[in-house]
């Protein structure tokens, strides 16, 4: 039997202007064929951008780079006979995370108007949220390999013991980047063709994503205190995994209409 | 989807206070080839745009057959190719790996078509290069393969010979026809009205993003292009 979809799914999709967002919320297969297709167009995507990464390097090189390069100044500015003052940790690791993830945003999307691929994705028959979502895993393998330099690095040179907390630590990584890159992806693409996205990029972007970055600090903060205090980091957790679930249906709902000329 | 005509009803365009496009209606049938002409500026580019669901009109109305762009979805974008000036391809993929992924994302099986869209291309011997060590040439040749793999209906191609020699120009003008013959809508928008002359079976003059004039093609082009678009 088929399924029928909520009618406000199509009116919601229908007032924003997204025909394709409204056809695959009440498309009664939603769960088998179309879950399949978003999911195949969504690795494609991925697969394109990690294959165009391992002929060049340029935006993985320059964003670790640039992120070792944070971390290795606050170190000299504020770590002094060994120690560090108290918390700076968790605000580095954030800091080193949301510079280099600019960086790599704005990146990743020159590369689409470089040639202007974006509309020929844009043209293709493919789920226009499922391009959105494919690029979103790129910035999210991109940020996953900085952050696996970052954290030993900052553990190290801050004498944090970042390491010892991985199962808290993990999530609050996760989904703080997940977060942060899923409001990046949509305003780097939105984007894409101002003259100014270099400029206007930061200053759209971190007053939206302040929350993510708050949650993150204070959830890192409260696993370094002595003794580490996991009620806190599991409050704070639940608060990104709340801030994701807005974020990440918001972006699905908006990148096809923000995305039209 | 399938349609046979895409008929423009009044169709405007407005960025900001500038009018790409004023009140164009146009009928583009199965089986024509029709030269988009006009200076730098007349709006060809944003026509394009619109045909191809791309850029939004204002106002007025595009059907695609019996559909509007908004109702028809990804259904319609399957039978729209597209070749701008940019040529959608990453540089540093190779021509293969462009094919096989723009193959992909249509839902085709890249393996049979890829071959031939190399050989078509003239760049079998070079399907494992990047792309961005190929020629202007090359790569248009490469990106009208790309922008054709699916046979779409509706083919629109913004400056198609840019960086072609005479050899490959006969050979893309020799394709058109043959697709126009297979019952695809094609549309050149180009500033070459030697090689419009005598390939496109209509003619859409247009100026400052109005519609000029839209008639059967006959000798002379370049006399008649001056004579409304230079007099207008």
């Amino acid at each position: 039997m088929k399924r029928r979809a909520p009618a406000c799914a199509h009116a919601i999709g229908v007032w924003w202007g997204a025909p394709d967002a409204a056809r695959y919320l009440v498309s009664s297969d939603f769960r088998r064929d179309h879950t399949t297709m978003f999911l195949k167009t969504a690795l494609l995507v991925l697969r394109k951008d990690v294959a165009i990464e391992i002929r060049s390097y340029e935006i993985l090189a320059t964003t670790l780079f640039f992120a070792v390069g944070c971390v290795l100044v606050f170190a000299f500015a504020l770590v002094k006979e060994g120690q560090a003052p108290p918390d700076a940790a968790a605000a580095i690791l954030w800091i080193a995370l949301l510079f280099a993830g600019t960086l790599a945003l704005g990146r990743t999307f020159e590369r689409e108007r470089y040639g202007e691929t974006i509309r020929a994705l844009l043209l293709a028959p493919a789920s226009r949220p499922a391009l959105y979502v494919g690029k979103l895993l790129g910035i999210l393998c991109l940020l996953g390999l900085t952050e696996m330099l970052l954290v030993p690095l900052v553990a190290l040179l801050f004498s944090a013991p970042l390491l010892g907390h991985l199962n808290l630590l993990l999530p609050l990584l996760v989904c703080g980047t997940i977060g942060f890159a899923a409001v990046g992806t949509l305003f780097a693409a939105m984007l894409m063709r101002a003259r100014t996205r270099d400029v206007m990029l930061p200053i759209l972007l971190y007053p939206i994503t302040i929350p993510v970055i708050i949650a993150g600090v204070r959830g890192t903060s409260a696993l370094l205190a002595s003794p580490p205090d996991e009620p806190t980091a599991m409050m704070w957790l639940a608060i990104l995994v709340s801030f994701d679930v807005v974020f990440v249906t918001l972006s699905l709902w908006t990148f096809e209409p923000l995305m039209m000329e | 989807m399938d349609f046979d005509s895409v008929r423009l009803t009044d169709v405007s365009r407005h960025f900001g206070r500038r009018r790409a496009l004023s009140k164009i209606s146009l009928t583009l049938r199965s089986g024509d080839i029709v030269g988009l002409l006009g200076p730098n500026g007349a709006g060809k580019s944003t026509l394009i745009g619109v045909l191809a669901t791309l850029v939004t009109a204002t106002a007025g109305e595009v059907r695609y057959g019996q559909q509007q762009a908004r109702d028809a979805g990804p259904e319609l974008r399957r039978r729209i190719g597209l070749l701008a000036h940019e040529l959608h391809l990453y540089g540093e993929l190779t021509a293969r790996q462009n094919l096989t992924f723009f193959a992909s994302l249509y839902g085709l099986d890249p393996r049979p078509i890829v071959d031939a869209a190399l050989e078509r291309a003239m760049l079998a011997d070079r399907a494992d290069d990047p792309v961005s060590s190929f020629s202007r040439g090359m790569r248009q040749r490469l990106g009208l393969e790309r922008a054709l793999l699916h046979r779409p209906r509706l083919v629109l191609l913004d400056e198609p010979f840019t960086g072609l020699d005479d050899r490959s120009v006969g050979m893309v003008c020799e394709r058109l026809r043959q697709l126009a013959g297979d019952g695809a809508i094609v549309m050149v928008a180009t500033h070459d009205l030697d090689l419009a002359d005598g390939l496109v079976t209509r003619v859409a003059l247009m100026r400052d993003g109005r519609l000029l004039s839209d008639e059967a093609a006959s000798a002379g082009l370049r006399s008649r292009y001056r004579s409304v678009v230079g007099s207008a």
